[in-house]
């Protein structure tokens, strides 16, 4: 019971980081908090959805499709809409986002409607893998599974590409980078289609764990926030960890506790740590000056 | 023209008689704006409607208090809102209180929340804070619907109120709300122009540059969230009456943005902007949801819906519609229909040159 009730809040936990790591990639960059996140990765996931039920696209083909939208979709977002606004505060921002997480919740409703659907994912998530006695659902093994691939990627992307390089210089100081040459406006533009397609996944996933309509991704947006502050705002390790810890405590809660309060957790997560240690758990603290 | 020669002269709430004089043709009009409706119904609109309009601008007068004057954001006001509504319901189905008592107690609950809530606001900051406040607003539902006492995810149903012995009709509501909304504008306008109002101010300039005049950023901080929420619960209450029936599941996070665009299309930092961005706002959330009726425009929807959407889903035109306004205002006009009203009267004051 106890093992399974980790190794399934994992999966779960991993899609929350996933989200969250999403949302700290442009956090760090820009200083949005991206509340259209989860909307732009429901999207995404329809987007395969579509492909994979109505155009019969093999599963690899629809996931680079879907990617390449997903990386459209960010750039659009941010060259259109965020790039415009003329020294903006943090409430102007946080409503831009919030008026595109409209838009595009609007969008999703309206061309594929309110209905509840199944995600046609490769991996059954009725069979499972027998490890010494803990069943664990294939469904959730890969989950688990790619959500590591993709940090290791995104890991080597920001240590050692000449790209993922730049992008951490825009993020520390982007008056700094632009003198080094490097074209920071690109870079801003450049981290909202990565960011796009880490929530992509993270949106296909919680599809495939779960179901697939447009007020889907509401509960793991906040879920992503809590997990982000949990691991400090500018942390993408910290963020991962915050991530897991959150999925195991809430899966723990649900089981030994209460299954009715269990998104509560989130929530009384982000209070607590906020209140305890507003920088999170791995994050540097760092005092922002007048 | 706008030298003000002395304190008093600067906290009076009519600055001019003009303006004494076109307040009070206002409420003249508003006392007899249902005469109006019934016998013309213009723009199709019902008594339900203005009251409904009415509600969300208590909602967005208490909200601006919060994020226009004082600069802390709140995407959790659908959770007050709820509180008040479930609060006011409970009180007077089970307790049988009278509305006059259970609306104020309904607002101090919510604003008990809010003080509550504005505790960790102290030490957060724009994105915290919003985070935070987004937890409480999706968790207080999340709570309200798995607890039998507040009728569990069936929601309950508003009791029938009387008045001398009459059950109260759309039109008797009309008038019992628009009393409480106008005293609630009033303590608004009030409110603003005192100390504390300057000190949310300041607060919202920059706190540090505050809190090094003497503002207690503790106190007011805590203050701003408290008596938004006031605002937002007496409004909540309000709401359980003229819809009759409330459940947890309609007080969503949509419900919070459709507040915030209310306050950002009206204007952050204006009592009149609120009110116009809330009448404006609902108007189009009503007309919008039936967009099929819409002359003209519905018919050619329903055709591309049908032709490239869904039909089930064509009312999401309304939250597409909803985004982009929020959108826009913010990258073309940042004080909203407030800032659109300055600009034009300044521009005619000095018009021929």
């Amino acid at each position: 019971m106890f093992g399974q009730l980790i190794v399934s809040g994992l999966a779960v936990g991993a899609c929350y980081a996933l989200l969250a790591i999403a949302m700290v990639i442009i956090y760090k960059s820009s200083e949005v908090l991206n509340f259209a996140q989860g909307e732009m990765a429901m999207v995404s996931t329809f987007v395969a959805f579509m492909l994979l039920d109505a155009y019969h696209v093999p599963f690899p083909w629809a996931a680079a499709l879907t990617f390449l939208f997903a990386i459209l979709l960010g750039i659009f977002f941010e060259i259109v809409f965020l790039r415009q606004a003329k020294d903006p505060t943090v409430i102007g921002l946080i409503i831009i986002t919030l008026g595109f997480e409209m838009v595009l919740m609007g969008f999703a409703g309206w061309k594929w409607g309110p209905d509840q659907r199944s995600f046609p994912f490769p991996i059954s998530n009725i069979e499972a893998y027998n490890f010494y006695g803990l069943i664990i659902s294939k469904i959730n093994f890969w989950t688990i599974l790619i959500t590591l691939v993709l940090m290791f990627i995104l890991f080597l992307f920001f240590r050692y590409t000449k790209l993922g390089i730049a992008m951490r210089a825009t993020q520390q100081n982007q008056l700094a980078a632009r003198v080094m040459g490097i074209r920071t406006k690109w870079i801003l533009s450049f981290t909202w289609a990565i960011s796009s397609i880490v929530g992509a996944v993270a949106g296909m996933l919680i599809a495939a764990l779960g179901i697939l309509d447009p007020p889907m991704m509401m509960d793991p947006l906040l879920k992503g926030f809590a997990s982000a502050v949990l691991g400090g705002m500018t942390s993408l390790p910290g963020t991962a960890v915050g991530g897991a810890m959150l999925g195991i405590i809430e899966n723990l809660f649900g089981g030994y506790v209460s299954l009715a309060f269990k998104s509560a957790v989130a929530f009384i997560i982000i209070i607590l740590m906020l209140c305890i240690k507003p920088s999170g758990l791995l994050a540097k603290h760092y005092v922002k000056k007048v | 023209m706008d030298i003000k020669r002395n304190y008093y002269e600067d906290i009076e709430l009519f600055k001019s008689n003009t303006i004494l004089v076109w307040s009070i043709l206002f409420l003249i009009f508003l006392a007899f704006l249902p005469w109006l409706i019934t016998t013309y119904r213009p723009l199709g609109l019902s008594i339900y409607i203005v009251n409904l309009i009415t509600i969300h601008a208590i909602v967005a007068i208490g909200l601006n208090i919060l994020v226009g004057y004082t600069g802390q954001i709140s995407m959790g006001h659908a959770g007050f809102f709820a509180l008040g509504a479930f609060t006011a319901v409970i009180l007077i189905v089970r307790w049988s209180f009278p509305l006059w008592i259970a609306l104020p107690i309904a607002g101090f609950v919510s604003s008990a929340f809010g003080f509550i809530l504005g505790l960790p606001a102290l030490r957060l900051k724009g994105p915290y804070l919003a985070i935070a406040t987004l937890g409480f607003g999706m968790t207080i539902t999340t709570i309200i619907k798995h607890m039998e006492f507040f009728g569990g995810r069936m929601g309950l149903q508003a009791p029938k109120l009387y008045l001398f012995g009459t059950p109260m009709k759309d039109i008797h509501y009309y008038y019992v709300i628009m009393i409480i909304a106008v005293l609630m504008t009033i303590g608004a306008v009030k409110l603003i122009k005192t100390r504390v109002g300057r000190a949310f101010i300041a607060i919202r300039d920059s706190d540090i540059a505050a809190e090094a005049m003497g503002v207690n950023l503790t106190y007011y901080k805590t203050l701003a969230f408290a008596v938004s929420a006031f605002y937002t619960g007496v409004a909540g209450g309000l709401y359980a009456f003229i819809l009759g029936f409330i459940n947890p599941e309609s007080f969503h996070l949509i419900m919070s943005i459709t507040f915030l665009a209310m306050v950002v299309v009206g204007g952050l930092g204006s009592i009149m902007g609120s009110i116009a961005g809330a009448a404006l706002m609902t108007f189009l959330d009503i007309k919008l949801q039936a967009i099929q009726d819409i002359p003209a425009i519905g018919p050619a929807l329903v055709i591309f819906s049908e032709k490239y959407m869904s039909i089930a889903g064509i009312s999401n035109v309304a939250v597409i519609v909803y985004g982009l306004i929020m959108i826009l205002i913010v990258l073309f006009e940042p004080l909203g229909i407030f800032g659109f009203w300055i600009r034009n009267k300044r521009y005619w004051k000095t018009w021929p040159f």
